[in-house]
């Protein structure tokens, strides 16, 4: 009965990333996209976990964590850019 | 026992496709920029959190393996998504997103002025 829960749940979260892709190619301004990316990378995570748990290994459990820190460091860089137009700003008393 | 965890794994899971399949056509439907942030950084998050739920109870129920990374990054996703999603309809704001056309009032707009007044 787990299986095919997990199978339903796998198929409910590709569905929901076909979504999110089809507001990464169309969406109006940059903002848009760098909301539905994060998305992505969040249901990403979902996908990781369930794969795992489908092939009975916890050998993939460390993607979990990492796919969540890099997800948040790309959004806070790309927000910082579209707001100040730099990343990593320079000193300036130096 | 193990057919009771098995009803409250499949519980989390299922809570948790359904969460983040309304968050996608939140995404999809939704007018402008802020709402769709809304949608996509409360209803993603609280669906990945259901479904990181269900696969730590099964791996330390029917495994008998406690994996904290598991639990380590629900406590990181809990953090850091109101955050990210924080910053990106700040710089939404700034970087001269429209609002919708039928939003009523927008307060950040006359800050300028109130702050040239009061200072």
């Amino acid at each position: 009965m787990l299986e095919i829960i997990i199978r339903i749940t796998l198929i409910c979260v590709s569905l929901s990333m076909l979504g999110l892709i089809y507001r990464v190619i169309k969406g109006p301004t940059t903002p848009d996209r760098v909301v539905a990316l994060d998305a992505l990378g969040v249901n990403l995570i979902a996908i990781v976990a369930l794969v795992s748990m489908l092939i009975d290994s916890d050998a993939f459990l460390e993607v979990i964590l990492l796919l969540g820190i890099l997800a948040f460091i790309g959004t806070v860089s790309f927000s910082k850019f579209l707001e100040k137009g730099a990343i990593i700003e320079r000193d300036r008393n130096r | 026992m193990t057919e009771i965890v098995n009803y409250i794994i499949g519980f989390f899971l299922l809570a948790g496709g359904f969460l983040s399949l309304v968050a996608s056509f939140g995404v999809l439907r939704l007018p402008d920029v802020y709402t769709r942030n809304h949608a996509a950084s409360k209803s993603a998050t609280l669906g990945i959190m259901c479904i990181l739920l269900g696969t730590f109870l099964y791996f330390y129920i029917v495994h008998g393996i406690f994996n904290s990374k598991v639990l380590l990054a629900i406590v990181f996703i809990f953090v850091t998504a109101p955050v990210g999603g924080h910053l990106i309809a700040r710089a939404a704001y700034h970087s001269g997103a429209k609002l919708w056309d039928k939003s009523v009032r927008d307060d950040l707009k006359d800050k300028e002025k109130y702050d040239r007044q009061h200072s």
